[in-house]
């Protein structure tokens, strides 16, 4: 007989492993274990990981390819510069409020422009999309008084660590595993299966379509605003098509529509050059071949991408090892009598 | 023979007093320079089952799409339980009580079955985004009632042991049930079948004759379908509309249009003289 978990024991086991892989990193880090470029590193790893995740919205579960992730990665980067830099309040709490304030002024963003780029299918969403984020960059150099011009802002007040910055991975992620695991969620699959379906079911895809692209600005600026305290200056040639391109070469690479796809593909990713770099010394310069070829291998022999569509629950590995051992010992049983 | 008086539908005695589910009155659509569907006139009562017959190209999907507001008529008026639905999309047009299935399977395949069913079920429950995050006790409640709304309709095919299958891994037939149980999903007034029974087997179709019978009876809808399966057409529908041309040449009931020399003649062609 098969043993379900209850929903209530799945969230324990997920939020005790959640603290726990948190606390381990913590304390990995505190001892010395890892360098400065390697904490750096993985510091890195976990923007990029909110980046995929939250682009993985669109492209894996809604269907449509953006490229204009880096303007909303640039709103949400130079909307927390401003208010870190403005010195209103100090500490933890003005990090909080600079990432809301991130997320917020994206997502309104990312609200507006896909009013009418969801007008659009195809190649041309993804080229308004692209154009919008040139015009965010355009904006940026232009207006050197505020944004300080091509060479940005500095001196932007340092908060990233490890613990906040995976704290925010892990949030980004619960957030958007429950909107898709909720019947927005299967509305937004519905949307990318088939629409003249979802239509005649009476989903208002139009509306979950916004609802979608929204959340995934929202998610990216708070990205942008991690990467802005991460790095201490911003500057609008960080924000160009090639990022966006990065950021899409991650979800891609998982398995669009696969949540530990993007994960794993945006950390792999976010740590190849200085895996390449610490292995390749004396072929320093060929360690870019070396990722671009192994991009080439795995999209030759895995298509859709190191994951698929599947996605990783903890707690149901827990049930199915549960139940391997329950259910052996009870054929056991049954062998006996 | 060519039918003068459209509007009237040809019912059982039961079904006289009951009010119309839907109604077209002169309904057409052109494309460029092509009529593909004129002066089409139909009235589909309550737990009336009607088929729409007619050679390949007749013009019987595009009706299927002018009805659920895949395309917008060019022309003429639709009511649909009361309702002009001259304003309405497609979206709109299914929550006033109109679910179709199409004629090549449009399942979301890589969903489950359960989750096919939950995604015709998205209207039945007002669940809020901020509900849904949280995880509130409304969020629950309406997933429990959804959840065994769905399992009730996948038993009615007997379908509940799939339900956590992926709908693409079914069989054809299988698919088609879940096609249609997602429709029922939506909790329509009238059911649009477009080709149920294709790819099915004769005792698959003898089934599913007893189950559009089960579907009008259990559900009290309407149900109009399109098929080229001549013993389910006769064998299941009251009344019979024959398209050709886009144009409803013949109207009655399965023996009067068996008999009737311009529906021969539209599938046969004209003997030679």
């Amino acid at each position: 007989m098969k043993n379900n978990l209850s929903m209530p024991v799945r969230y324990v086991i997920n939020i005790l492993s959640i603290i726990f892989f948190l606390v381990l990193g913590n304390f990995l880090l505190k001892i010395g274990l890892f360098g400065r470029a390697q904490v750096s590193t993985i510091i890195q790893s976990g923007i990029y990981i909110i980046l995929a995740v939250s682009l993985n919205i669109v492209v894996g579960y809604l269907g449509h390819i953006p490229l204009g992730q880096a303007g909303f990665m640039a709103i949400g980067g130079y909307a927390a510069a401003f208010f870190w830099k403005s010195g209103i309040l100090g500490g933890e709490l003005a990090f909080i409020i600079g990432i809301i304030i991130a997320g917020i002024s994206s997502g309104l963003f990312g609200f507006l422009i896909s009013m009418p780029a969801f007008r659009l299918n195809g190649d041309y969403f993804a080229i308004i999309t692209l154009a919008f984020s040139e015009i965010i960059r355009s904006v940026l150099i232009n207006f050197p008084k505020v944004t300080g011009g091509a060479q940005g802002l500095k001196r932007i007040p340092k908060y990233s660590n490890f613990f906040c910055v995976y704290s925010i991975v892990i949030i980004v992620c619960t957030l958007i595993h429950l909107i898709m695991k909720s019947k927005h969620g299967r509305a937004i699959l519905s949307t990318r299966e088939d629409e003249i379906a979802s239509k005649s079911c009476g989903v208002n895809i139009r509306r979950y379509k916004i609802f979608a692209f929204t959340i995934s600005a929202f998610f990216t600026g708070i990205a942008g605003a991690v990467y802005a305290t991460n790095q201490g200056i911003i500057a609008p040639s960080e924000y160009g098509f090639m990022k966006s391109v990065d950021v899409l070469v991650m979800v891609v690479l998982g398995g669009m529509g696969s949540m530990i796809g993007s994960i794993t593909a945006a950390a792999f990713l976010a740590s190849l050059p200085l895996f390449l770099q610490s292995v390749m010394k004396s072929f320093n310069n060929y360690r870019m071949i070396v990722y671009s070829f192994i991009l080439i291998i795995i999209m030759v022999f895995k298509p859709s991408g190191l994951f698929g569509n599947y996605d990783f629950s903890f707690s149901a590995i827990l049930e199915r090892i549960i139940n391997r051992l329950f259910v052996s010992k009870n054929e056991k049983v049954h062998e006996n009598l | 023979m060519i039918v003068r008086d459209m509007h009237k539908s040809i019912l059982p005695k039961r079904d006289q007093n009951v009010k119309a589910v839907i109604e077209c009155k002169g309904v057409g659509i052109d494309f460029g320079g092509l009529c593909a569907v004129n002066d089409f006139n139909i009235l589909i009562k309550k737990e009336e089952i009607c088929g729409l017959i007619g050679p390949n190209g007749a013009g019987k999907t595009t009706v299927f799409n002018l009805l659920t507001k895949v395309y917008t008529p060019t022309r003429g008026v639709m009511y649909l339980n009361d309702k002009n639905t001259k304003s309405m999309n497609s979206i709109e047009a299914n929550q006033s009580g109109i679910a179709r299935t199409f004629q090549n399977i449009r399942l979301f395949k890589n969903m489950t079955v359960i989750e096919n069913v939950l995604v015709g079920l998205h209207n039945e429950e007002n669940c809020g985004i901020f509900e849904s995050i949280f995880r509130l006790s409304k969020y629950w409640r309406s997933e429990d009632l959804l959840k065994k709304r769905a399992m009730e309709l996948l038993s009615i095919f007997g379908m509940t042991n799939v339900a956590d299958h992926i709908s693409s891994s079914l069989s054809y037939g299988s698919q088609r049930r879940l096609e249609i149980i997602r429709a029922l999903a939506t909790r329509p007034s009238i059911l649009l079948l477009d080709e149920p029974a294709a790819g099915m087997n004769s005792s698959e179709t003898v089934e599913l004759m007893e189950n559009i019978k089960k579907i009008r009876d259990s559900f009290g809808i309407a149900i109009l379908l399109i098929e080229h399966d001549m013993n389910l057409v006769m064998g299941v529908c009251e009344t019979i509309g024959v398209l050709n041309y886009g144009v409803l040449i013949a109207k009655g009931t399965p023996r009067e249009i068996q008999n009737n020399p311009v529906v021969v003649e539209a599938y046969l062609g004209k003997a030679k003289e």
